[in-house]
């Protein structure tokens, strides 16, 4: 397989020892931390609930949904004394009941779940740890890839294949490493598999950047060695069934304050993993909104202008394959369907499964790439390497003039709400442009959208549902329809609207090929085959479905 | 900021037509007002006369001829230029502006955005992308992203009477419609805020046409049936063309909508009713704009959205009609035979 443009380097830490670490600082430093993240967060809460039964009825409904979820969706990792505590709560808003003026003791109430939230989200950052992790991903992963590429056992201890061989990392690396240099960062990478985090964290290593604070689901936390990971990474941990407003509000001040405090972030802006397959054409605005704020707060708190800068950098992943796939969309074909609420079923519930998924993986040879896009500033400007926002003209843009009103700097929360909504479209847009076309991608997509034309008079399901044995598309057919839109990405690419894999270039029948080997190419029904004849097959509609979606968005279906 | 009452600093207008002129006048009661004017003529005759086209202008207001110092003395800009120059008069201004101006248009009118060496005439097709209101043009040119625009039933000779009439400020910043109500409002005239930015500008851009086809009704003497006929039918045309472009219903049956329709449609004092007038008189359009003072919007709006429609295969019967009049010579007369003759099914389908 052709290896890509991925350049062989190695870069250098960018700071020399890891005690200068922001977020070594800040686990140095944990208790304060926590301690103001819970005051803030309090004042917030009070702040947003100023009448005389709001606090009260906050605190009985967050109560209310908290007891819900401990009855309905508990987990592994839940603390134990979870029942008690919320029983405790229960009876003093009991006790509470006949009392019309306890703003004081609901205060009370409030400061202790708020604390018991914040203590539950902070990360427990552990230097040595992080090391050992370090070493164990790097040699682990490095030895897998050996042991598999040249089949021999002997090979394990050679270093004739490295990590960087398979995971292709191209874009602005360069200007990434010098930005961190600068200011605080926070990435934002496209999310489809779990193994997102594991991935972005050796990224973080190979670029030398310092170890990075991130919102990790609670539930990865349920299987043992993603745990051990994310403890040693720097994680913070993010529970998706919580969604009352006291926790929400906590969560994202542990955010804004850490970020406040220069610790590089990455968090997913979608969320969740991608269910249907396509890039992310909406964003959640909530941690996206607490770098809006932490900004606006830096530059309100160094009127003399030597606040730190923050830089948004959205990152693009591309697999061939995405281990979760048939169970990804099938979620998302039923909850089209409506169904609003939906637990996150995991495909690796132990460490084990998880293992067994990292052998396949790697065995199994197939590339993976990350492209890092340009930094930006919190408005979606993009910046130079020394950090300076430049508009479309190339004139430099002080960012401090989009928090200015009256020649003063001032917190409008929905001016920032605005910048935010209008910053994560800046970011979808990105996400589009830097996402590298896969072989494996666009056969996805040319066979789907055929078999799709052939019964245009279905809707999606009844055709999902239609047997597989009676789709097949003959090679000619397919080869020419496949040219058509490839030659469109590549229009596409001259127009910088998207990037593409070395691999697509060359001949026809050779990329077809490569494509339909690598497409899903672990699922135990392969989404895309070719029979004996040589014509075109398929074996798993809605998987294929769902590697098609990742070509969305791009107007491609008119030359199909 | 909302503890200080009115910025200290001057509020800038740009472009001195009669809107430009009547909008630095209702400013100027409450703040120094710069009024940019292009023509070094009329920047003299208002600095020497304090008057403009026959209009008397507040003391408050002082013209001038430079953008740049409108803009480093001005945070908050109205700029009100005819859409024709709007772009190539914020291509002028973008590099005084920053991102803490705030910039609310006044401009009824579309801007088109074509490939290099195309026109209206030579693509085979109008996208909404080629298409920009004013607020888009101010986007691309500049880095102010707080943007606002007036719209609303605004006859600038019934406001510099000093009549009582009210204007919609649109925005998606509530900072910007905070500001633009701080400094319009006043005991004759009332300001409502919006969020559908696009919504509430195409309202105002799609009633040019409908005040076209009023005006020519009203130049075949043909009643008030006929008006009422038209301002329903009109109003439902513009709610299908409005969405198809980006705007939410609600936008259009508020006072930018249907209040500025209604004003429009019936006045005799609107540049776009004029053409309509003039045109079932029997002139050509080209005789009319030879000798109006100022352009009619409506006219370019028609042109835009007759393309627009051809494209998106929409249905638009009176912008179509009024397109044939305006550029295919079509009589007044003959476009209204047809329209009498489509066939319409239901009344109203988007509500």
């Amino acid at each position: 397989m052709p290896k890509g443009n991925s350049k062989d380097k190695s870069y250098k830490p960018i700071l020399p020892g890891t005690s200068d670490w922001p977020v070594v600082q800040l686990s140095r430093n944990r208790k304060q931390f926590i301690a103001k993240v819970v005051e803030e967060a309090f004042i917030k809460i009070t702040d947003a609930n100023p009448g005389r039964q709001e606090l009260r009825e906050e605190l009985e409904s967050t109560l209310y949904q908290e007891k819900l979820r401990i009855k309905q969706n508990p987990w592994r990792v839940d603390p134990r004394d979870d029942y008690r505590f919320w029983e405790h709560v229960k009876n003093e808003l009991v006790e509470l009941a006949s009392e019309h003026e306890a703003r004081e003791k609901e205060e009370d109430i409030l400061k202790r779940v708020v604390s018991r939230y914040a203590h539950e989200i902070a990360g427990n950052f552990k230097k040595t740890r992080y090391q050992l992790t370090r070493e164990m991903v790097k040699f682990g992963f490095a030895r897998l890839l050996n042991a598999t590429r040249v089949k021999r056992f002997g090979a394990f201890f050679r270093n004739e294949y490295t990590l960087r061989d398979k995971i292709q990392i191209t874009g602005k690396a360069k200007q990434l490493r010098r930005l961190a240099r600068k200011g605080t960062v926070v990435m934002v990478p496209t999310h489809f598999s779990n193994l997102d985090s594991i991935l972005i964290g050796w990224i973080i290593h190979v670029l030398g950047l310092p170890a990075f604070i991130y919102g990790a689901g609670l539930n990865l936390f349920n299987i043992k060695i993603f745990a051990y990971f994310m403890n040693s990474l720097g994680a913070y941990k993010v529970d998706r069934r919580k969604k009352n407003f006291i926790y929400l509000e906590t969560l994202k001040m542990y955010s804004t304050l850490a970020i406040q405090e220069g610790a590089h972030s990455l968090f997913f802006p979608g969320g969740t993993r991608s269910r249907s397959g396509e890039i992310e054409s909406s964003l959640k605005l909530g941690l996206l909104g607490t770098a809006m704020e932490a900004q606006r707060s830096i530059y309100m708190k160094h009127p003399n202008g030597d606040g730190k800068k923050i830089f948004i950098v959205p990152v693009t992943i591309n697999y061939n394959f995405v281990l979760e796939a048939p169970s990804l969309i099938n979620e998302h074909l039923e909850r089209q369907g409506g169904e609003k609420y939906y637990v996150e079923s995991d495909e690796y519930s132990t460490s084990y499964n998880m293992i067994k998924f990292l052998i396949k993986f790697f065995t199994k040879g197939s590339d993976i790439s990350v492209s890092i896009g340009r930094g930006m500033d919190l408005l979606g400007n993009y910046v130079d390497d020394d950090g300076n926002s430049i508009d479309k003209h190339g004139r430099f843009i002080n960012t401090r003039d989009y928090f200015t009103s009256n020649g003063e700097i001032n917190a409008d929360k929905q001016r920032e709400e605005e910048y935010t909504r209008r910053l994560s479209q800046i970011i979808v847009k990105e996400y589009h442009k830097i996402n590298r076309v896969f072989a494996s991608h666009l056969v996805a997509f040319t066979a789907f959208r055929l078999w799709r034309k052939q019964h245009y008079k279905l809707d999606l399901y009844d055709f999902l549902r239609l047997p597989e044995e009676e789709m097949v598309i003959n090679y000619d057919e397919f080869k020419t329809q496949f040219k058509k839109a490839r030659k469109h990405v590549f229009k596409l690419k001259k127009q910088n609207k998207v990037n593409v894999a070395a691999h697509l270039k060359g001949n026809i029948d050779d990329v077809i090929k490569m494509g339909i080997d690598n497409v899903g190419m672990y699922h135990s029904k392969r989404p895309l085959l070719t029979d004996k004849a040589g014509n075109i097959i398929t074996k798993d509609l809605n998987t294929l479905y769902y590697y098609h979606n990742r070509m969305n968005g791009y107007d491609l279906e008119k030359y199909i | 900021m909302t503890s200080k009452s009115i910025s200290k600093k001057p509020v800038g207008v740009i472009g001195a037509g009669s809107f430009g002129s009547a909008i630095a006048n209702i400013l100027a009661e409450k703040s120094e007002v710069l009024l940019y004017a292009r023509d070094s003529n009329t920047v003299r005759k208002i600095a020497e006369n304090k008057e403009n086209r026959g209009h008397k202008l507040h003391t408050n207001v002082t013209p001038t001829g430079d953008l740049s110092y409108l803009a480093n003395s001005c945070d908050i800009i109205f700029p009100i230029v005819p859409s024709s120059a709007f772009r190539s008069m914020m291509q002028q201004l973008s590099p005084y502006l920053h991102p803490y101006h705030i910039l609310i248009h006044g401009t009824k009118g579309l801007d088109i955005s074509l490939p290099p060496g195309e026109t209206i005439d030579s693509v085979p097709f109008l996208t909404r992308e080629n298409i920009r209101t004013m607020s888009e043009v101010i986007m691309d040119e500049s880095v102010v992203i707080r943007i606002g625009c007036l719209a609303g039933p605004n006859l600038a000779k019934e406001m510099a009477a000093n009549h009582p009439a009210a204007t919609v400020v649109a925005s998606h910043y509530k900072e910007v419609i905070r500001e633009g109500e701080k400094l319009l409002r006043n005991d004759r005239f009332q300001v409502y805020g919006n969020s559908d930015l696009i919504g509430i500008e195409l309202a105002g851009v799609l009633k040019n046409i409908i005040a076209i086809a009023s005006g020519a009704l009203s130049g075949l003497g043909l009643g008030e049936n006929a008006k009422g006929l038209l301002i329903s039918r009109g109003m439902v045309e513009m709610i299908h063309l409005g969405k198809a472009m980006g705007g939410e219903v609600e936008a259009f049956v508020g006072l930018a909508g249907i209040g500025d329709l209604v004003t429009t449609c019936n006045s005799t004092l609107s540049r776009n009713f004029t053409v309509g007038h003039r045109l079932a008189k029997g002139e050509t359009l080209e005789e009319i704009l030879s000798n109006m003072e100022e352009v009619a919007e409506g006219v370019n709006t028609v042109r835009i959205a007759k393309k627009f429609i051809d494209t998106a295969k929409l249905r638009a019967p009176i912008t179509e009609a009024l397109y044939e009049v305006l550029f295919e010579g079509l009589t007044v007369d003959k476009a209204l035979q047809l329209l009498m003759r489509y066939p319409y099914n239901v009344d109203i389908d988007f509500l």
